[in-house]
């Protein structure tokens, strides 16, 4: 995956890159808004990292500029401003995901790979998920393991859909309170843990495998372990 | 407020340039010339008609004394006519009368001199005459008619314009007079309104400028009266206790903040050092970061609670707000936390009426709802060994829409209930469990935000928290018009009736 991170504090800068490169990805860097414009318009990025308050051109209007152009390759705002009219603002501009300073690396590299590979993804959703002998049926709210009906309350259908959309991807507690609850707030709790215990009971046990693994310090992936 | 006593001593200098320059007095002089010309234009109008009255009355009796005498001429000749002119003139009154020979000699009549040339001209015309020898230095007006009689004489018929002239003169003083007595009176009015309003002003501006010079807790007086002044007073004065709680507020913040934040802030570089100077292993340095980071998020949490406080309470509704479903922020909210609260031991129970719209703004509604939830399953847990139940509800209450979070712990003592809204407090109870005491602020912040109230009650046993927000207006905005424009008939959906709140659904959380 190529990264362009257009950041103006080059020790925050450094810090990503280096981050970023020891996950195994490329990441180019930008010192100020003009040069991030310059470097996306030559293409080939995955994903811009772009942060809100830049010298010369600001990241929103970076952003702007860019889906003017029709480039649409993904980008996440970083910001300072982490109130909702911020977020909606970062949004509204074209961004698309928004993450507030100071954030975990983790949540960062969660939020980055989801964005990549949305990139890749056809521009219509399957409407079946399957991992390993796991499988979700969007249309008929229905999901199987080995066969066997798996009996889901409606939130914890969602759950696991976003879960295994995302499946071999890291999926954080913040990006499953946001895409499963459409809240952004932080809960302070670990009410998103209770949620997915709940949900794996439902799905690992009694199974050989386990399909919903935590990942400590970032959050949870759906994966087949069999394999 | 002593400032304002001496306040007019020291500017009397500039006092009346100042005063002229106000909207007071400027707008009664505007006034006062309005009616100054009307005034005199009226006047005028009258004076022009009476005089024009009298002329043609003095007209009327000059041709009728002149028919006469004619008469007379016709009867009895030039002679008869003398005599009766003679006759005439000898009697008082305001009439003249002259008979001169063709050459111009008088032979008959009352008066003594006139212009050369008057006779040569017959008919009508004004003139200066004198009735008498004495009289010809100072004559008089009169309005008189040439006459030619057989054989070249002439017989001028006339009338003294004094009565008119006397009638002009009252008109003119009149006007006069009443002219200045309206300039005067209007400005003396003027200045009095003006130095009313003025010498209030002033008083306003002194307090302005004391407050600015750091007097915060001046405010503007109010007479009583009602007037415009005091209603701007007054919105002022509300105005400046608003700055003032902001004021207080931030610096109870930064009073907080220097507390708060430095005590985490200094325990974190005390396990830094720590490890530095102690761990020996890497586990013993991992642990030690992770124990760092921890801290640190919890900083960050802290921070980010303040700086919302700081945003709602700076009341800036956004731009985001729109009608939303509370009956869905609320349900959603009792589910999502249905399973914390499962595991803590608590039943968490939702009884939501469907259909209850308020304006607002979805995020931070849920904020709130969730700290309160929070709450509740941190400090709601039954001391008694009874059933320990959190309740979450809504329901329609008249033009209101009310949300309740109750629980059955030891609750607050009245006393207190005050304190809790306010940042950083934390009841001693309660000072063994996790947290920051700034979550019922921001729900108090919130609910504020959003012009609802913040009840804390006794939930006998436990607290319950009713946050009342006012409803949004019962039209469903948004797709109202899409939903009419296929078929003009049917009428938009209403939401449901308030029946909802006689018999509120309890919509049990499946519970396994």
């Amino acid at each position: 995956m190529r990264l362009l991170i257009v950041e103006d504090d080059a020790e925050a800068a450094a810090y990503l890159t280096k981050a970023f490169r020891e996950v195994g990805h490329i990441a180019d860097h930008a010192v100020d808004g003009l040069e991030g414009y310059a470097m996306a318009e030559g293409g080939g990025y995955d994903v811009l990292v772009v942060d809100r308050m830049l010298p010369r051109l600001d990241g929103l209007s970076l952003i702007r500029s860019l889906r003017e152009q029709k480039d649409e390759t993904p980008a996440l705002i970083l910001s300072a401003l982490a109130q909702v009219d911020d977020r909606v603002k970062g949004l509204r501009a074209g961004g698309d995901d928004y993450l507030p300073k100071p954030y975990a690396f983790s949540e960062l590299l969660a939020r980055v790979e989801v964005l990549a590979r949305r990139r890749g993804a056809p521009a219509s959703e399957p409407t079946t998920y399957r991992v390993g002998e796991l499988v979700l049926d969007r249309l008929a709210h229905r999901v199987t393991r080995e066969g066997k009906d798996i009996l889901l309350q409606p939130r914890e259908f969602r759950l696991l859909e976003y879960l295994m959309k995302h499946a071999g991807q890291v999926v954080t507690r913040t990006m499953l309170l946001e895409n499963v609850w459409d809240y952004h707030f932080d809960p302070q709790t670990n009410v998103i843990d209770v949620h997915v215990s709940r949900l794996r009971s439902k799905v690992d046990k009694g199974f050989e495998h386990a399909m919903i693994h935590t990942v400590r310090g970032a959050g949870y992936m759906v994966r087949d372990s069999a394999r | 407020m002593t400032a304002l006593a001496d306040a007019p001593a020291r500017k009397r200098p500039k006092f009346l340039p100042t005063l002229v320059r106000t909207t007071a007095f400027k707008l009664t002089a505007a006034y006062l010339l309005i009616f100054a010309l009307f005034a005199a234009f009226v006047l005028g109008y009258v004076a022009w008609n009476a005089q024009r009255l009298i002329t043609d009355q003095i007209r009327s009796t000059i041709d009728a004394e002149i028919q006469g005498l004619a008469e007379q001429q016709r009867l009895g000749g030039i002679r008869r006519l003398v005599n009766i002119v003679e006759q005439r003139s000898r009697g008082p009154g305001a009439s003249l009368y002259l008979v001169t020979t063709p050459v111009g000699e008088r032979i008959a009549g009352n008066v003594e001199a006139i212009p050369p040339g008057t006779l040569d001209k017959t008919g009508e015309s004004e003139i200066e005459y004198a009735r008498s020898k004495e009289a010809i230095g100072a004559p008089s007006h009169a309005l008189v008619r040439v006459f030619v009689l057989p054989a070249g004489f002439r017989l001028l018929v006339g009338r003294d314009l004094e009565e008119r002239e006397r009638l002009g003169a009252v008109i003119w003083r009149a006007i006069g007079w009443s002219l200045a007595l309206v300039f005067t009176l209007g400005c003396f009015a003027s200045w009095f309104v003006a130095r009313r309003v003025l010498s209030r002003i002033d008083g306003m501006s002194e307090t302005a400028q004391g407050i600015m010079e750091g007097d915060l807790k001046g405010r503007l007086s109010i007479t009583g009266t009602g007037d415009e002044l005091d209603r701007l007073a007054l919105n002022l004065n509300a105005m400046l206790d608003r700055i003032g709680e902001l004021m207080a507020g931030m610096q109870q913040v930064t009073d907080n903040i220097a507390h708060d934040l430095k005590t985490p802030l200094t325990r974190l570089r005390n396990r830094a050092e720590e490890a530095l100077r102690s761990a020996s292993s890497p586990d013993e340095l991992r642990a030690a970061l992770d124990g760092a980071i921890e801290e640190a998020d919890n900083l960050i949490r802290v921070f980010n609670a303040l700086l919302t406080i700081a945003r709602l309470e700076a009341g800036r509704i956004s731009e985001n707000a729109t009608e939303v479903d509370l009956s869905e922020i609320v349900s959603g909210m009792a589910e999502l936390y249905e399973p914390l609260a499962e595991e803590a031991g608590l039943t968490l129970v939702g009884d939501v009426a469907p259909g209850l719209r308020v304006v607002g703004n979805r995020e931070l509604i849920g904020q709130a709802l969730a700290n309160l939830i929070d709450n509740a399953l941190k400090y709601g847990r039954s001391d008694a060994g009874g059933a320990s139940t959190v309740t979450v509800s809504a329901w329609r209450d008249g033009d209101a829409v009310a949300l309740a979070v109750a629980d059955r712990g030891p609750g607050i003592p009245e006393s207190d209930r005050g304190r809790v809204l306010e940042r950083f407090v934390r009841l001693e109870a309660s000072r063994t469990k996790p947290g920051f005491g700034l979550g019922l602020s921001t729900v108090a912040g919130v609910v504020r935000l959003h012009g609802g109230q913040l009840r804390l009650e006794d939930n006998a046993p436990g607290l319950r928290v009713v946050i009342t927000f006012p409803a949004a207006a019962t039209r469903p905005s948004g797709n109202w018009k899409l939903q009419a424009a296929p078929d003009p008939v049917e009428t938009p959906a209403l939401p449901p009736p308030a029946a909802s709140t006689e018999v509120p659904k309890p919509a049990r959380l499946p519970s396994t």
